[in-house]
């Protein structure tokens, strides 16, 4: 296949690439841009340089209580979510009966954890009346005002996506199960305790998922509309107030798509400087088996 | 010095003693283990096996107990949360979603096998570039292209209508199937292709009857990922459809803890267990056909 497949290959490619120009490049540069202005639907646009970034930077209190907020969230979500997902992965890890079914198990929360149902179904379980309540105070406890206060409201929406462990756990599970089982009887060998041997074989070889999961999940975390949107209203005070939220009032209530966008960036530069700070650490932490993936 | 130790009798008692402590040891870890599985598999899935059973209660029944057989069970939730506030029933905003899925899915699954047989398959400038564009979208935050998106389809004329939620899939706009497609394309060898094109076949030919063939699987699997997701989806119809008589599921049931149904819990959980219904089918349905499908390809999962 040479000659005229130089550019036929490019034909059934072309789709994407209109797509890529018409919906993510041109959209890409465009926030940029409109990041500049301020831009009211029905109203005119006009450049106004970095004023809408030193509003936020310097002037919006809603911007830095919800800055404070989204990056409490992501640290608090994504490190937990990941050792309990690499936890249970370590468990499910061995010849266990029924192996499968605690794998779908815990799977089933991912798939469905997405939908707006089981956010609803989150806001029944931690009202004032709700399931979690009737729980506590049936075994003595006193009940807790989940929605009203700013600690506990947010940690309601960590809890939902912390049940959504599955994704990333089958993804450990699968590199789990990809490990030459030879490096441990070497390490018994040499007296290594099940302890140190998952330190010194398992975790090293884990590292290329673990960052996957680590960029994934945090990418997925600071895009958080959901909970927020439907769970707690970004409340109590503005305690779950994430930034995908305030971006979404500012652009589709308020229609102040200027302002928005820039709120937009700054999210996004946040996300791509954490990126690069895991990519540039990950030489110094990620082990990559040369010859074992290509 | 390891023979000494081989020919003593008290080194021979010493290690069958180390053997059994060791087999009593694993006995006590597995029991951990299936413990802790059990524990935290039930915490998992009790709020959806009390979902299924509080959505048969009564509105009073909910908030009397944790737990989740309902003493008489009843289906007024179901039949009053069809109906819904609106003029229109669930079985509508079902439809809808219906309307949303059928199209995106199809359009999914086409662009984005021709697109990844057009990178696995052959060569072109520009390709590298392109191919990276493809692993940068899968990491830009969609929240940065969404404002010029709405910006661009307010120009066309496209909101509070589905094309939104369309168009950008049927240009393969979702770059992981892109990818994951390509990843099986690259485990089918190319032989059979090539056989076709010495026979004279074109190479749209030559995908359309010995490669998607091959690539069935992963095609369901394409299209199976893009249903749930798109079942899921709540924030591009939460932007996009404006018109009540136009909501998926999801808008629908969040219309109804908002309006006036607010204390008719009863009625909301039941929705929300026919909204959870088609994903759950679809997963159980699915993981047969995957492991099925993967192996009859004769992929490497």
């Amino acid at each position: 296949m040479s000659g005229d497949s130089r550019l036929l290959g490019f034909w059934y490619v072309l789709p994407y690439l209109i797509g890529l120009m018409v919906f993510t490049a041109i959209p890409f540069l465009g926030s940029l841009y409109l990041s500049f202005t301020d831009y009211r639907l029905m109203q005119g646009m006009s450049f106004v340089g970095l004023e809408n970034y030193t509003d936020i930077l310097t002037r919006d209190r809603t911007f830095t209580r919800s800055f404070n907020v989204t990056m409490l969230y992501v640290l608090i979500t994504v490190p937990l979510k990941l050792a309990f997902a690499l936890f249970i992965a370590g468990i499910l890890n061995s010849k266990l009966k029924g192996i499968g079914f605690f794998r779908t198990a815990y799977y089933v929360p991912s798939i469905l954890g997405g939908s707006i149902a089981i956010a609803v179904l989150w806001r029944y379980m931690f009202a004032d009346t709700g399931l979690i309540n009737m729980l506590l105070t049936s075994i003595g406890f006193e009940a807790i005002n989940w929605f009203g206060n700013p600690g506990t409201a947010l940690f309601t929406i960590t809890l939902l996506r912390l049940w959504q462990f599955g994704s990333a756990m089958v993804i450990f599970l699968a590199a789990l199960q990809s490990i030459d089982k030879s490096l441990y009887e070497a390490a018994a060998i040499d007296g290594a305790k099940p302890w140190r041997a998952f330190f010194a074989v398992t975790l090293p070889l884990l590292t290329p998922v673990i960052f996957f999961n680590l960029i994934m999940q945090m990418v997925q975390a600071f895009q958080e509309f959901n909970g927020p949107y439907v769970i707690t209203n970004g409340g109590p005070l503005k305690s779950t107030y994430l930034l995908p939220l305030y971006i979404y009032e500012m652009a589709f209530k308020k229609f102040d798509m200027g302002y928005a966008s820039a709120i937009a960036w700054v999210l996004f530069a946040v996300i791509m400087v954490l990126t690069l700070i895991a990519f540039w650490s990950s030489k110094h932490w990620v082990y990559y088996a040369g010859d074992k993936r290509s | 010095m390891s023979d000494s130790i081989l020919h003593s009798d008290k080194a021979i008692e010493d290690a069958e003693k180390f053997l059994a402590v060791q087999r009593r040891r694993e006995k006590i870890s597995l029991a951990i283990r299936y413990t802790i599985l059990t524990v935290v598999g039930l915490i998992m899935l009790y709020p959806l096996i009390w979902l299924i059973g509080a959505s048969f209660k009564s509105n009073t029944e909910i908030f009397a107990g944790a737990g989740f057989m309902p003493a008489n069970p009843t289906m007024d939730g179901y039949v009053k949360g069809w109906e819904t506030s609106t003029p229109y029933t669930f079985g509508r905003f079902f439809w809808n979603t219906f309307l949303i899925i059928a199209p995106k899915t199809i359009c999914t699954v086409i662009s984005c096998t021709v697109v990844a047989y057009g990178f696995a398959r052959f060569d072109f400038p520009g390709k590298k570039i392109l191919f990276a564009t493809v692993i940068g979208t899968l990491l830009l935050p969609n929240i940065v292209t969404r404002i010029p998106q709405y910006l661009l389809f307010n120009e066309l004329g496209w909101l509070d209508t589905y094309l939104p939620l369309w168009v950008p899939s049927a240009l393969a706009g979702d770059a992981f199937f892109v990818f994951m497609l390509l990843q099986f394309l690259r485990s089918i060898p190319r032989d059979m292709e090539e056989a076709a094109r010495v026979d004279g076949a074109t190479s749209f030919q030559a995908l359309i009857y010995v490669v998607v063939p091959m690539l069935v699987p992963a095609m369901i699997s394409v299209a199976l990922f893009q249903f749930m997701w798109t079942m899921n989806d709540f924030l591009g119809p939460l932007i996009y459809v404006s018109s009540v008589d136009k909501f998926p599921v999801s808008l629908a049931l969040k219309l109804s803890i908002d309006t006036a149904e607010t204390f008719e819990w009863n009625r909301i959980l039941a929705m929300s267990v026919l909204t959870l219904l088609p994903s759950l089918i679809v997963f159980f349905l699915s993981q047969k056909y995957f492991v099925e499908g993967i192996s009859a390809g004769g992929v490497k999962g």
